[in-house]
């Protein structure tokens, strides 16, 4: 549905995005995450046709965005970083407004408006003034805008921001259940969202992208160094030797927990080997009673940060 | 086609809802009513002295001159007045982001410009309609008999120079997000427009003559004296098209330009 290919936008001697790639297939469902200035929203406008790419090329629904970029904007529902609200309208004329201005045929816009508002579930606000809505139901509004015309694809910017933690959940409910009859690009720089809703991620950084792969494959990838936790009642000097014994480990950090001579140890195990039975057995040979021992996965945060932080994005680049 | 529509139809209806529409309105109208009263009582005392004086009455063509006198007070208040309605056109859609939805829409930027300068044309129409409701009532009882023919060219000098100032008006608010640079840059331009033929006259140089030709002004006053000129046509599309060249073009410059 959506193939971008070597896309690059520069802005003076900044290169905002930097040659990337991808393709989103038809209902699925593609999440952009990277830190403010990363590069998402640069992204987005060339897909939507408001900014011209510096070289590269764009396509959605085979239609380039550039050379056929009405045939593009026919097709696509977009709700940018600020909702674009005429705030002297009143919630069902904007609609309206937006409807015809999409090309949507008069015997359809009816419907269309009621579909929207239902979904965004602010049919009780249709005839108030856009100006006196809550920053909420203002977004509710942006991203009925943007689903209004039954759009093939839809292009949500940062669609939770400002939502208090129920209308967040909300939000993404409704856009799970858009997917499927639509593709859609959504961009955030809160991970459980990426977790929540995507079937797939993209991870960009400084306009390159560090990876692109779904949010579970993301996760056991790069486990890689996975770490172990584990608490037991020993002295402190044994007991780093011993472990230190262990092949693999390494980056011990010991620190004691309340004052009952029990240690919380964490480690980090080569990758690809699990290191937590040979730990058992080691402490549990020496005598020392064992409390607690597992193993710990990286949240998709770190994985995020160690994604973004230079060396660690060339790292996974170079596996790719 | 239908893009230019659903922006002339938001456009209309954000005049109804605006109060900027009304006030600008809303003061043309006191300005011109107020003007138009004492333009025509102090031509009636003037021709009635120098009927005293010459003995017979009528020496002075009271309505044309009404025509002429009150569609000059007309052009200097629209200096002042259409910068305001022009100044939130583009530079208000801008700062609320709304230019982005615009210009994410199926429609041309063609179509956005058109769609929003027609309805300004609407909107100026409106606003002088009122007027010719007391210049035909006036008219109706004159003697000498009124001149309708100066009054429609009068009008329609109006509407050109209206068409000119809104064009212009449009271009400057595409350029800012600041519709108060947008208004005083606009009222800048008009001043400049308006008198560039002062050092000009009477000099009968090539230069002076071009320069003269530029003045916005001078090619409405053909229009009141009841002159419809083809060179004053030509000078009032051409502008009027300058203007909508330009901001198609600014508009278009916005996809480049912004970081």
């Amino acid at each position: 549905m959506i193939e971008v290919q070597n896309l690059t936008k520069t802005f003076g001697d900044r290169t905002a995005v930097d040659h990337i790639s991808f393709t989103v297939n038809k209902g699925e469902i593609l999440g952009f995450l990277g830190p403010n200035g990363a590069g998402k929203t640069t992204t987005m406008r060339i897909l939507t046709g408001f900014l011209p790419a510096t070289s590269g090329t764009a396509k959605i629904g085979g239609f380039d965005v550039f050379d056929d970029s009405i045939e593009v904007r026919r097709r696509i529902g977009y709700l940018p970083e600020t909702p674009p609200l005429y705030t002297d309208m009143t919630v069902g004329a904007y609609l309206d407004f937006v409807t015809r201005i999409k090309n949507v045929p008069a015997e359809r816009r009816a419907s269309r408006i009621e579909d929207a508002l239902e979904k965004t579930n602010i049919t009780d606000k249709r005839d108030e003034l856009i100006k006196r809505l809550s920053r909420g139901y203002k977004q509710r509004v942006g991203i009925a805008q943007a689903l209004v015309h039954d759009p093939d694809v839809i292009i949500l910017d940062e669609p939770t921001v400002g939502l208090d933690p129920k209308q967040i959940i909300e939000v993404r409910h409704l856009i799970k259940g858009l997917a499927g009859n639509h593709t859609i690009i959504l961009s955030t720089h809160i991970l459980p969202e990426v977790s929540m809703t995507c079937d797939r991620v993209v991870i960009i950084n400084r306009g390159k992208i560090a990876a692109v792969d779904t949010p579970a494959n993301l996760t056991t990838q790069l486990k890689g160094a996975q770490h172990v936790r584990f608490e037991a009642r020993a002295d402190e000097v044994a007991l780093r030797a011993a472990v230190q014994e262990i092949p693999g480990v390494s980056n011990m950090q010991i620190e004691p927990v309340g004052s009952s001579g029990v240690l919380a140890v964490t480690v980090e195990s080569a990758a690809g080997q699990d290191a937590r039975s040979e730990i058992a057995a080691k402490i549990v040979g020496k005598g020392w009673p064992l409390l607690e021992l597992r193993g710990v996965s990286l949240s998709l945060e770190e994985i995020f940060l160690q994604l973004t932080t230079d060396d660690a994005s060339h790292a996974v680049e170079s596996n790719n | 086609m239908k893009g230019l529509y659903a922006v002339y139809r938001k456009e209309m209806s954000h005049y109804f809802v605006s109060p900027i529409a009304y006030i600008v309105v809303g003061i043309f109208l006191l300005l011109t009513g107020f003007f138009f009263t004492r333009i025509l009582s102090f031509l009636i005392e003037q021709a009635f002295e120098m009927g005293m004086q010459g003995g017979q009455f009528g020496g002075v063509d009271v309505p044309s001159l009404l025509v002429r006198d009150f569609f000059g007070v007309f052009a200097s208040l629209l200096l002042f007045l259409t910068p305001i309605l022009t100044m939130g056109v583009y530079a208000e859609e801008r700062k609320r982001g709304t230019m982005e939805l615009l210009m994410t829409s199926p429609v041309t930027d063609t179509e956005i410009v058109l769609g929003k300068y027609l309805a300004l044309l609407t909107l100026f129409a409106i606003m002088l309609l009122p007027t010719l409701f007391y210049a035909a009532f006036t008219f109706f009882h004159s003697d000498p008999a009124a001149p309708w023919r100066v009054l429609a060219c009068a009008y329609l000098g109006a509407l050109l120079m209206g068409g000119v100032l809104l064009a212009l008006g449009s271009f400057f608010s595409s350029l800012t997000e600041n519709q108060l640079i947008a208004a005083v840059l606009t009222f800048g331009a008009f001043l400049i427009l308006w008198v560039i033929d002062f050092g000009s006259r009477g000099s009968s140089t090539g230069i002076g003559a071009a320069i003269g030709y530029l003045s916005v002004i001078k090619h409405y006053d053909d229009f009141t004296r009841g002159i419809i000129d083809t060179s004053s046509l030509i000078y009032y599309a051409s502008f009027i098209f300058l203007g909508l060249f330009l901001t198609v073009r600014s508009i278009d410059s916005m996809r480049w330009r912004r970081a």
